[in-house]
């Protein structure tokens, strides 16, 4: 059963293929109705491959499946190979699961959009190198996988290209992306170079066996880390997530939330040996990172007025939390959160995307209010969505945010306190935006609040989601609406999920800890083992429950209650003006940089290739004047050369 | 006094003064005559090493017919005029060609006294040099018509291939050994075209004689492309 | 004190670099082609004249063969030699080894 994993992937691929070729003469709604069975059928082979890797005993679990020799080169071979184990399948579920969910709530969406049967055609690609990146056995498989859902993403950014500033927002997640593939490539480059191969199977083995130098492996693990930073939006590459929410709502649900931003993650864990094996400080780095992009984000969203920038900031946040747990060593924890966020953060978009389509395309918050009676399904998904993201219990978010925090009060209290500030943030602007979507007085017919909202329009916090035409001008009464039951069916389901979810780890004791004993053979040892009195435990469970309530409750006293007026400083709004200190960089002295490259390259590089020729020429110029014509001159070097030849012998022949 | 050495030293200074007179005549018959001196003076050398038949060969055949084709060529084409041996527009030729003189010389020399002017080469198989009684000549024959007939033939050839050579080069062609080619009228005229517009571009040059192209000024008296041109032309016509 | 010396070989082969030495510097100082030529001609004869020596040293009768050879390709030469001098002389006859310098690069 196991052997069907290259299964996984080839539905999507199929998808791909057939949509590709026929997916316009398919057209709408069959062509989405493929994609959504293709992923749906790759769902179902995973949960297959899973049983059967259930079947397993543990030792066993970790099956390796090789289709074709794909780089026989002399001393460095790759295999097409899956890896099927703990980590891969969990992973390959909840993006199949996850993404079927997507393809479903996207024949709603997209109804009506000229390019739909394009959008499945990427969406299925870009599922197809999901797929690839978690089941690859080794780098460079993960590596064709990493670049396609770049590619994708890049794709689907820029969906609606014919604005150019979508076009852009495309571009700006590409290149940077591009700046973290750097790293991946040259983390290959040096795997190869010190133990000749890029299997993970071959790098855990010199990991743990010692043979790879503790150089070595800090070098691999922070450039695979540069790469995950690009990949999962960490400072400094965090600036094209946001951007990003230009594309359709739906891609910013499975790309930008549940699947393509948790591949930095991923690849952390999967390489997690490699970590152990480097400097101490190494995952220090990668905590603190994750720690500071967590806070530095959470400030962010407090102060954004799209609905999608929100939850873009959100993501970042959140993503921060991860890594902040992969660096203090909590690798269960850090899954555990991903799929839970998964759930909770692909609800949220979904329902965003269910608000601004009810809404007609309104994005702006500031122009929303009161929608709960409007769209009553949307709006309990959303909330259950809200209340997990914010760590209230029994919710899923509550349970894993709580073991990162958990993990890191006990290795790194500083950044405990920076995760349970962030949290309090969390709760505080998740309830801003519920409360401003929602609850309050409707305010969308309201020309007060639209006039406010128009005077106030921050450019660099408003992108809107392209489907909206010049209707943000217009005034004209709004009728929002409950969206059709292919966009609310899934979000009933994440919703379900995102309740239920926390079932995965309960920390009550070690039965309860199924994904824990599940990854074991993954992480195993690396998994960094605390002794936390029982008591402690549930004094910081119960503190941290305390300040997501705190933030609830200001949020509600300053969005629906009024008696506070709200602070939100221009500063955060426009995010730090890290965009701008980026732009001034690259166009002043980060121009200057390339200018010097360039005139580098054109006097030395390429002066020293044409210098080259022109050294040969005045040579030539020179030995020509040699050739004078006059015999007697030619005589005379004849006559020179027998006196030099004459001498040489005699010397020789002397002394 | 040995006569040997009196032989030696007069027919040493012959040698040596007409090899002077060669290369410091200003009349090319003087320098001619000069030749015929140091010839004669070699065929003494060669008589007082007892090599007779070789002197009177060199007599024959060297100052007899050689230096007389000599004389006839500087006759017939009448370049009996003085050189002008003052000037030497080649920088530095002279001095060169007194350093590398002295330098020969000095290294032949050396050469010699490395071995102190013993012979030390093998000895070839033509066997050894005539006893009193038997005459060079014979020895000489011998070898030449038993051990060295081949190179003695293909001198033979040489000769045989120069005198052809010689006729080829010297002769005047005449208008009836012409071959006739149906488009020299036409390309006669281009030539001539061709040639007036070389005239034209060579008068413009001595007009603005421009230094050349590394900055040295072009000498007065240097050969223009257009002179070289006409003599090639004429040459090959 | 001259009647002491005695004409060892070594001085044959000493006039005959000599003679050498004259012809070369001859042939690179004149410019005059017919003159080159006989200053040539001055080297073969020293040539001559040094292997005639070296018969007599080495008791050999093979150092006259090769005199004789040189003389008939000496003779050789000449003609040929002087066949091209006529032709080139005829048509410029104040003409120098210096005018014939078209191959210069």
């Amino acid at each position: 059963m196991v052997d069907l994993v290259w299964l996984i992937p080839a539905l999507p691929l199929a998808g791909f293929l057939v949509l590709l070729v026929a997916g316009r003469r398919l057209g709408e709604p069959v062509a989405g109705w493929v994609a959504t069975a293709a992923c749906f059928g790759s769902f179902v082979a995973t949960a297959i491959v899973f049983a059967g890797l259930l079947g397993k005993p543990e030792e066993e679990r970790h099956v390796v499946k090789t289709l074709f020799e794909w780089l026989p080169t002399g001393g460095f071979s790759v295999d097409l190979a899956f890896l099927a184990d703990p980590l891969s399948i969990t992973m390959a579920l909840f993006v199949t699961g996850v993404g079927s969910l997507i393809h479903l709530y996207s024949i709603g969406y997209m109804h009506g959009d000229a390019g739909f049967p394009k959008f499945f055609v990427y969406l299925n690609l870009f599922v197809f190198s999901m797929l690839m990146l978690v089941l690859g056995s080794n780098l460079l498989v993960t590596f064709l996988g990493w670049e396609g859902v770049g590619a994708c993403s890049y794709w689907l950014i820029s969906f609606w290209f014919s604005d150019e500033k979508n076009a852009s927002a495309g571009k700006k997640a590409f290149v940077t992306n591009r700046i973290g593939d750097w790293g991946f490539m040259v983390a290959m480059f040096l795997a190869f170079a010190s133990i000749g191969s890029i299997d993970y199977a071959d790098l855990t083995l010199a990991a743990e066996s010692g043979e790879l130098a503790a150089v070595t492996a800090t070098g691999i693990g922070l450039l695979l880390f540069v790469g995950a930073c690009g990949k999962s939006a960490q400072l400094p590459l965090y600036i094209w997530l946001p951007d990003a929410m230009a594309g359709p709502t739906p891609v910013s649900a499975l790309i930008h939330a549940a699947t393509m931003v948790t591949s930095g993650v991923f690849l952390m864990t999967r390489v997690n040996p490699i970590l152990a094996a480097g400097y101490g400080w190494a995952p220090d780095i990668i905590a603190w990172t994750g720690g500071i992009t967590a806070l530095f984000a959470a400030t962010i969203a407090v102060a954004q007025n799209d609905i999608k920038k929100v939850l873009a900031y959100s993501t970042v946040s959140q993503l921060g939390y991860m890594f902040l747990a992969v660096g203090t060593g909590a690798y269960v924890a850090a899954i555990f959160h991903m799929i839970t966020h998964a759930f909770f953060k692909a609800l949220l978009f979904l329902g965003s995307g269910s608000v601004i389509h009810g809404m007609h395309d309104e994005q702006d918050m500031r122009r929303m209010g009161g929608l709960r009676k409007a769209m009553p399904i949307t709006a309990a998904t959303f909330i259950v969505g809200w209340l997990a993201i914010s760590g209230v219990p029994p919710f899923a978010g509550f349970w894993s945010k709580d073991e990162i925090l958990l993990y890191a009060y006990d290795i790194h209290p500083a950044l405990w306190a920076i995760g349970l500030f962030t949290a309090l943030l969390t709760a505080f602007y998740m309830s801003r935006q519920v409360y401003l979507v929602f609850f309050g007085e409707p305010r969308w017919n309201d020309h007060d609040a639209v006039a406010t909202a128009d005077g106030d329009e921050v450019d660099g916090a408003h992108t809107t989601d392209a489907h909206a035409t010049a209707e943000n001008s217009e005034h004209h009464e709004v009728q929002p609406h409950e969206s059709p039951w292919l966009m609310t069916t899934p979000l009933v389901v994440l919703a379900g999920l995102a309740i239920v979810g926390g079932g995965l780890n309960l920390p009550i004791n070690s039965d309860t800890k199924f994904l824990e004993r599940w990854l074991h053979p993954v992480i195993g040892e690396n998994e960094v083992h605390i002794d936390v009195a029982t008591g402690t435990k549930w004094a910081l469970a119960v503190g941290a429950v305390a300040l997501a309530v705190v933030g609830i409750l200001a949020a509600r006293a300053i969005y629906l209650k009024h008696r506070v007026k709200p602070v939100e400083p221009a500063l955060l709004a426009h995010g730090w003006y890290y965009d701008e200190a980026v732009t001034a960089f690259v166009g002043g002295p980060g121009t200057q940089g390339f200018e010097t490259a360039a005139a580098f390259d054109r006097t030395v590089v390429d002066g020293a290739v044409n210098g080259v020729g022109g050294l040969v020429q005045r040579t030539g110029r020179l030995l020509r004047q040699a050739q004078t014509g006059y015999v007697r001159t030619y005589a005379l070097g004849i006559t020179t050369g027998v006196v030099i030849v004459l001498g040489y012998f005699l010397t020789r022949l002397t002394f | 006094m040995t006569v040997e050495l009196i032989v030696f030293g007069v027919a040493g200074l012959v040698c040596l003064a007409g090899a002077v007179g060669v290369v410091a005549s200003k009349n090319p018959v003087h320098a001619a005559l000069s030749l015929v001196a140091t010839l004669f003076g070699i065929a003494v050398l060669f008589i007082a090493q007892e090599a007779h038949f070789l002197a009177a060969v060199q007599v024959i055949v060297y100052a007899g017919a050689i230096v007389v084709l000599f004389l006839f060529v500087i006759m017939f084409l009448g370049v009996d005029r003085a050189d002008d041996l003052r000037v030497e527009p080649l920088g530095g030729q002279r001095i060169a060609a007194g350093v590398l003189g002295i330098g020969v010389v000095a290294l032949v020399v050396a050469a010699l006294a490395s071995t102190s002017f013993e012979a030390t080469g093998i000895h070839s198989d033509t066997g050894p040099l005539p006893d009193e009684g038997t005459y060079d000549i014979s020895l000489l024959s011998e070898a030449l018509f038993t051990k060295f007939v081949f190179a003695f033939e293909l001198t033979s050839v040489l000769l045989v291939i120069a005198v052809i050579g010689a006729v080829v080069l010297a002769r005047r062609t005449r208008k009836s050994d012409e071959i006739v080619d149906p488009g020299q009228e036409e390309r006669a005229e281009q030539v001539a075209e061709r040639m007036a517009r070389a005239e034209a571009r060579a008068r413009v040059y001595e007009r603005n004689r421009q230094p050349d192209e590394w900055g040295r000024p072009t000498a007065a008296g240097d050969d223009t492309g257009t002179d070289s041109a006409d003599e090639a032309e004429e040459v090959t016509a | 004190m001259l009647a002491a010396m005695e004409v060892t070989p070594a001085w044959y082969l000493v006039l005959g670099s000599l003679l050498f030495g004259i012809g070369a510097v001859g042939l690179l100082v004149r410019r005059n082609p017919l003159v080159m030529f006989m200053c040539i001609e001055l080297m073969l004869n020293a040539v001559t004249l040094t292997f005639v020596t070296f018969s007599r040293m080495l008791d050999d009768i093979g150092g006259q063969t090769v005199v004789v050879f040189v003389l008939v390709v000496a003779a050789a030469e000449v003609v040929v030699g002087l066949g091209i001098i006529v032709a080139l002389l005829r048509k410029r006859p104040e003409a120098t080894a210096d005018d014939l310098a078209l191959l210069e690069g």
